[in-house]
């Protein structure tokens, strides 16, 4: 059955002393990930992006991350990280679909103005740098997201908006995620399943 | 015009200048009078000791001898390239970019030039031979370092912003051709500027030696526009040769950033 089938497969994903990790996450479906600071929780996350070496296997719809060349692979697995970096001038420069009907909508689901594209990046706060970030990564239509600590400069009312248009792009597209996050009440709300690390980087807990 | 030998008595005098400068420097503690004394000797004798070499090598005219100067000369140039990085290749890969890069170009233009423009018989005459690959040899040797400094302090220092540029898809060539272009920039630049400078801002060293040795200037000028352009080819290609070759080490087949191939020189 194909709704059976997982959209990310991990098997034994190590990096570093990290790991090693098994999971299976279902289209639509989302996985947090959980662990104190340094357990390795970002370096999973880049492991299965591909952006270090490590070991073990990462699957897409059961193809193996080697058939992929590197780009594809992260262009359909794609990782935010929880300080994202800026190559050009002005938000505009990074969207390609700021002003497709679908990147409105982001902006508005998000609560960015249009006017704030055209400004440099240096006037903006590190919280709608942030939300910016998350609508760049979706800009590239992902299968999978990795996103490390995508509100920790949020306020309460964009926490919800952000957990909000996760949501419904992964219901959409059956889009898998896996969620990093320190906060338990969130890691309820945005994800079907739980896994946490323990302080030397090993699974202790799945739920 | 005769060409007025010096002799080493002119050269003690010439001496005295630079021992007054080290008193003086002394007596107001600026602490460079010994390293001022130990270059001026440095200067002395090495160049002392390649005019015996090169008398030699002229006197005999032997292809093997030549072939060997030639050498040495570029694996020094390629040792010097590699000792200027702040962050430097592991595994002797940021000597080799450089020594590959400056024989494809300097070589190349050297070569191309003794038996194209000069038409010198044999092409491997010493007296046109070495200077040419010299001067070439030097300069690209400094455009390379420049350039390869350039490559790997702005990668180690935007390496947040090649990942990221990474993470969204793109090719280990799309994410650092920002840096890329830079660092061909730096490399570039010096001998942009010495080109636009010439007789006006400066009289080129090497004109102005020919004219002293007794050359008429019109032919000192046209080898030294001669020089100019094989120097601006030279350190050119030899630069983006340089900085194709390093760009493409910071990053393995999996179009990962690998800084670890860096590591930071002492201080």
């Amino acid at each position: 059955m194909a709704s059976t089938r997982p959209r990310l497969l991990l098997r034994g994903l190590s990096i570093g002393g990290i790991g090693p990790l098994d999971a299976a996450i279902a289209p639509g479906e989302c996985l947090a990930l959980s662990g104190p600071s340094g357990a390795g929780k970002t370096r999973l996350l880049r492991a299965i992006a591909d952006l270090d070496p490590h070991g073990g296997e990462c699957r897409l719809d059961d193809r193996p991350a080697g058939v992929f060349a590197a780009p594809a692979w992260r262009r359909a697995v794609a990782y935010l990280p929880a300080e994202p970096a800026w190559w050009a001038d002005t938000p505009r420069d990074h969207l390609r679909t700021a002003d497709a009907p679908a990147g409105h909508d982001r902006l508005a689901a998000l609560d960015l103005e249009t006017t704030m594209l055209d400004r440099p990046l240096t006037q903006l706060s590190s919280g709608q740098r942030q939300r910016l970030a998350l609508l760049r990564l979706l800009d590239g239509q992902p299968q999978v997201l990795l996103l490390d600590e995508p509100t920790a400069n949020l306020d309460a009312d964009n926490i919800a908006r952000v957990e909000a248009l996760v949501a419904d792009y992964c219901a959409e597209r059956d889009a898998a995620c896996v969620w990093v996050s320190h906060d338990p009440g969130q890691r309820r709300r945005v994800a079907h399943r739980q896994l946490a690390l323990d302080g030397r980087g090993r699974v202790t807990a799945c739920s | 015009m005769q060409l007025i030998s010096l002799s080493f008595a002119d050269l003690a005098l010439a001496a005295i200048g630079v021992i007054a400068l080290a008193v003086t420097t002394a007596m107001l503690r600026l602490g460079v009078a010994r390293t001022l004394v130990v270059a001026a000797i440095r200067t002395a004798a090495q160049l002392c000791l390649v005019g015996l070499i090169l008398e030699a090598v002229f006197a005999e005219r032997a292809f093997v001898w030549i072939a060997l100067i030639a050498l040495t000369m570029l694996l020094l140039a390629g040792r010097e390239a590699a000792a200027r990085q702040t962050r430097r290749f592991t595994g002797g890969y940021g000597f080799a970019a450089g020594t590959i890069s400056m024989f494809l170009s300097a070589f190349v233009t050297t070569v191309l030039t003794l038996v194209v423009v000069i038409r010198v018989e044999p092409w491997y005459t010493p007296q046109y031979a070495i200077p040419l690959l010299g001067m070439l040899l030097g300069n690209t040797m400094t455009g390379i370092a420049l350039a390869l400094d350039r490559l790997t302090q702005n990668a180690w220092r935007e390496a947040a912003v090649i990942e990221a540029r990474l993470a969204l898809g793109a090719t280990a060539g799309q994410a650092v051709a920002d840096i890329r272009r830079e660092a061909m920039r730096a490399g570039m630049i010096p001998m942009i500027n010495a080109m636009a400078a010439a007789g006006i801002i400066s009289l080129p060293g090497m004109m102005t030696g020919q004219i002293l040795a007794g050359s008429p200037p019109w032919e000192a000028v046209k080898y030294q526009i001669l020089i100019m352009f094989l120097i601006a080819a030279g350190t050119g290609f030899g630069t983006l040769s340089a900085v194709t070759l390093g760009a493409r080490r910071l990053f393995d087949d999996r179009h990962r950033l690998r800084l670890e191939r860096l590591r930071r020189a002492r201080p």
